[in-house]
């Protein structure tokens, strides 16, 4: 491996890996405050990014700037589907949350496979091909957009947990759910709006990706497998540690493909998983749940 | 005793009506079959141990591919190549479980880990000549040769599949009603108090998962044996994994009959969407969605597991 | 040789020791109390006892065996059990199959478990309820339920853990009555509690923990005045 196909491998995992951490953020989110592994995470990212699709292919709306309606609106429909289907079910066993949000997961996916079926469409803006070059690495304006939008997006997120009432609450019931209740926090509430930030975050990361991403009805598995791997790296419920893990993940499975031909780069990264699980499962930065 | 009747007249049903139906109707019977029959082997490590694989295709995909590579490279009768799929499986399953468990996973993360290994091989597969890649392997020759697990008509790859549906029972209801049956509920409901009481946590997970893992690799041959291909992404996808899991729960995980119960509800109920909306693939995993949030907030011991006093 | 012998053992959890250099004999055929304020560290020594944590320092022997590092199934096997001090039902499971759990650690068949399991049933007196699911039993049941799946695994020794909080009067009475039966069938008895009556009246010898550290041991009359566990207690309070 020659340096440049190093540097090349470097910068393109560190540029995804940027969305990586934006979407495991959401997903370490809803974990902290919910106690439940969102399967359903991925799907959601996928509707936000049919939903880019249409906005685009449609109304000619620039992926970017409807984030301005992407967002809002799948953090509205990420608390609709916490009241209606998650929060009735709350003091259920474990594994069987886990269940529901798989059966949503199946049912989003397939949602979009019946109303759109599985050929893959893209959005492509006229800026989808630039690029510029760093060295010797090529650098794609999307990507770096992506990037660069993720972490803005994540700081604003991690200022909302500092700063306001709500941000407090969310941190709070995350970290002392008993304490929380006694303070009078309204627990419902929150559980929705963070589950409906964690769907709002992933929903902006989709219309991030969608320059350079197809849009299919799969897409949001690989992203959820993804996930998992990062909120697990980083520590489950442990939200710098998802940002973190989010570059960790990305550069290894870009180091990854540089050593491994085909798909295979993905064993990297399963690989990852497996091992973090096994040693380490409160996170390679600790604070997350202990197996 | 009611149940035990009910469930020997629909065996005996089971055993004659088939070669009087049409082939479209003896189809979804070897599907429902098939599936009830991989909720069975699934359910001994999900619904007695509470142990709850999202990675079961691992062992259906290494039965399938066992069998079909010896059958293809090496002339191995299929009904040889199934048991050393299983023993296989098996091998994999006790590695991989010895790993989860002695390393302290349960709940999710068991299940997280079990969707990696799955994927792990599935991306092996896709990626290894040897096996054929993402296009797979074919059965050419379907000259009927039953000595070859080729048979003629369905009617006796049904028969097959109600002798292995009937053998997954019977051992459900061995294993329901033996000491490990009672160990691994025992653990299911609260390892540490099972500890406590003389159950060796490991030791008796580990039994479940070589008995699942085995019987769902045979499912996997007879899959390959049934429909002469099979390929990465349906033997060690996420839909098989799924399919195991789902007639379990809806069924009633933790009951000897639940998952046949569920593949009696869930197939026909799979075949009547796709009917319903002919052309728009995905409809019936659309349903299944649908069932298992229902059957979770409404009825979360399955069919069965809520008609009974116990689950 | 004692039943249980406790070598200056201890536990410590990253910065925080919870027992320090804690040593206790069971002999056989004793009871034994195990009493302090809350936060001594009695659970944390259940824990060492019965395998749910390894002593960091210190050496547990068992019928002169070592069990550090043992599983708790194995330590169970050679005949300890316990109790938890929040009751660890098998809620899905009605009494008698909770209670053939615990006598399978001593047989693989099951016949054998269900007549063992429906005998011990009987001698907690929950025979009536023994198709009950646990999960529909009342506190004190439970705690009889409990009881009667460690009386199951046929122990030498069995740990109980607070047996009684939560109990009125009359369910104490009833309990302290049960384990003098337990005790009268040769099972000798190691017993966390802080209901002071019922451990004053049924042990041999108490053990007073505090932080971690044994600050008393002797007759129960002698314990009960020495100043150190007086204030221990008292201090608990202020």
């Amino acid at each position: 491996m020659t340096a440049d196909l190093l540097l090349q491998a470097v910068v393109s995992g560190l540029l995804l890996g940027g969305v990586y951490g934006l979407v495991a953020s959401g997903l370490s989110l809803v974990f902290g405050v919910l106690r439940i592994i969102n399967f359903a995470h991925g799907a959601v990212m996928m509707l936000a990014m049919y939903t880019t699709y249409w906005l685009f292919t449609l109304a000619g709306i620039d992926p970017y700037l409807s984030i301005v309606v992407t967002g809002p609106l799948f953090f509205l429909i990420g608390m609709v589907i916490q009241r209606v289907v998650i929060e009735p079910n709350r003091f259920a066993a474990e594994h069987n949350q886990l269940l529901l949000t798989l059966g949503l997961a199946l049912f989003l996916e397939n949602l979009a496979l019946v109303l759109w079926q599985g050929d893959f469409r893209s959005v492509r803006p006229s800026y989808a091909g630039a690029s510029f070059v760093v060295g010797e690495a090529l650098v794609e304006v999307p990507r770096l957009i992506a990037c660069g939008g993720a972490i803005v997006m994540a700081l604003a997120l991690f200022a909302f947990l500092r700063l306001t009432d709500v941000g407090k609450a969310i941190r709070a019931l995350s970290e002392e759910p008993e304490g929380a209740m006694l303070m009078g926090i309204d627990v419902g509430r929150i559980r929705a709006v963070a589950f409906g930030i964690g769907a709002g975050c992933v929903a902006v990361a989709g219309a991030l990706v969608t320059p350079f991403f197809y849009v299919a009805p799969d897409v949001g598995e690989s992203f959820n497998i993804i996930a998992f791997v990062v909120v697990v790296l980083g520590g489950m419920g442990n939200f710098v540690g998802a940002l973190l893990g989010g570059f960790i993940v990305g550069l290894a499975e870009s180091l990854g493909a540089t050593l491994l031909p085909g798909s295979l780069k993905q064993l990297v990264v399963f690989g990852l998983f497996v091992l973090v699980l096994l040693f380490r499962p409160a996170g390679l930065f600790g604070g997350g749940r202990d197996r | 005793m009611t149940g035990e009747v009910l469930a020997g007249l629909a065996l005996g049903l089971l055993l004659v009506a088939p070669p009087f139906l049409p082939p479209y109707f003896l189809e979804i019977l070897i599907s429902v079959m098939l599936f009830g029959y991989l909720g069975a082997a699934w359910n001994i490590l999900g619904g007695y141990a509470g142990q709850f694989s999202f990675g079961h295709a691992a062992y259906f995909g290494i039965g399938a591919y066992t069998s079909t590579l010896l059958f293809l490279r090496l002339g191995v009768s299929p009904w040889l190549g199934m048991l050393a799929g299983g023993v296989l499986a098996a091998a994999f399953g006790l590695a991989a479980g010895y790993l989860s468990f002695r390393y302290g996973l349960r709940g999710p993360y068991f299940s997280l880990v079990t969707l990696a290994f799955a994927e792990m091989l599935r991306v092996i597969a896709v990626n290894t000549k040897a096996v054929g890649s993402s296009l797979g392997l074919v059965i050419p020759n379907r000259e009927p040769a039953p000595v070859n697990f080729v048979f003629a008509g369905k009617l006796s790859y049904y028969y097959v599949i109600l002798a292995m549906a009937v053998g997954a029972v019977w051992i459900t209801r061995r294993v329901a009603r033996s000491k490990l049956g009672y160990s691994l509920l025992a653990i299911r409901e609260n390892e540490d108090a099972a500890e406590a009481s003389g159950v060796d946590a490991l030791g008796m997970k580990l039994r479940a998962m070589a008995i699942s893992s085995f019987l769902t690799a045979l499912g996997g041959t007879f899959y390959a044996q049934y429909f002469a291909y099979i390929d990465p992404t349906i033997t060690f996808g996420p839909s098989v994994s799924i399919q195991g899991l789902l007639q379990a729960i809806v069924g009633g995980a933790g009951t000897v009959l639940g998952p046949v119960v569920g593949a009696f509800v869930l197939t026909p109920m799979s075949e009547l969407s796709r009917a319903a909306i002919r052309g728009r693939a995905g409809v019936d995993v659309m349903l299944y969605g649908i069932v298992l949030i229902l059957v979770i907030s409404f009825l979360p011991r399955g069919i069965l597991g809520s008609l009974r006093r116990r689950p | 040789m004692n039943l249980l012998e406790v070598d200056a053992v201890t536990k410590r959890f990253g910065g925080l020791t919870a027992v320090s250099r804690f040593s206790l004999t069971v002999g056989a055929g004793e009871i034994v109390g195990l009493i302090g304020p809350n936060g001594a560290g009695k659970t944390t020594v259940f824990h060492l006892l019965s395998g749910f944590y390894a002593p960091s320092a210190g050496a547990i022997r068992f019928k002169g065996v070592s069990v550090v590092g043992a599983k708790p199934h194995a330590i169970c096997r050679r005949g300890l059990a316990r109790t938890f001090q929040i009751v660890q039902p098998f809620v899905n499971l009605s009494a008698l199959e909770n209670v053939m759990v615990g006598a399978f650690n001593r047989t693989g068949d099951v016949m054998a478990a269900r007549q063992r399991a429906l005998e011990v049933l009987d001698f907690v007196g929950l025979g009536a309820r023994r198709d009950v699911l646990a999960r529909e039993l009342t506190l004190s049941d439970r705690k009889r339920l409990e009881m009667a799946r460690g009386l199951a695994t046929r122990p030498e020794l069995l740990l109980l853990d607070e047996v009684m909080s939560g109990l009125n009067p009359t369910e104490i009475e009833e309990i302290i009555g049960l384990i003098r039966r337990i005790h009268a069938q040769g099972v000798s008895l190691l017993i966390i509690e802080h209901v002071m009556r019922a451990i004053m009246a049924l042990s041999q010898r108490i053990v007073v923990l505090h932080h971690g550290e044994k600050i008393a041991e002797g007759r129960p009359a002698e314990v009960a005045r020495d100043p150190t566990v007086v204030e221990a207690y008292l201090g608990e309070e202020a």
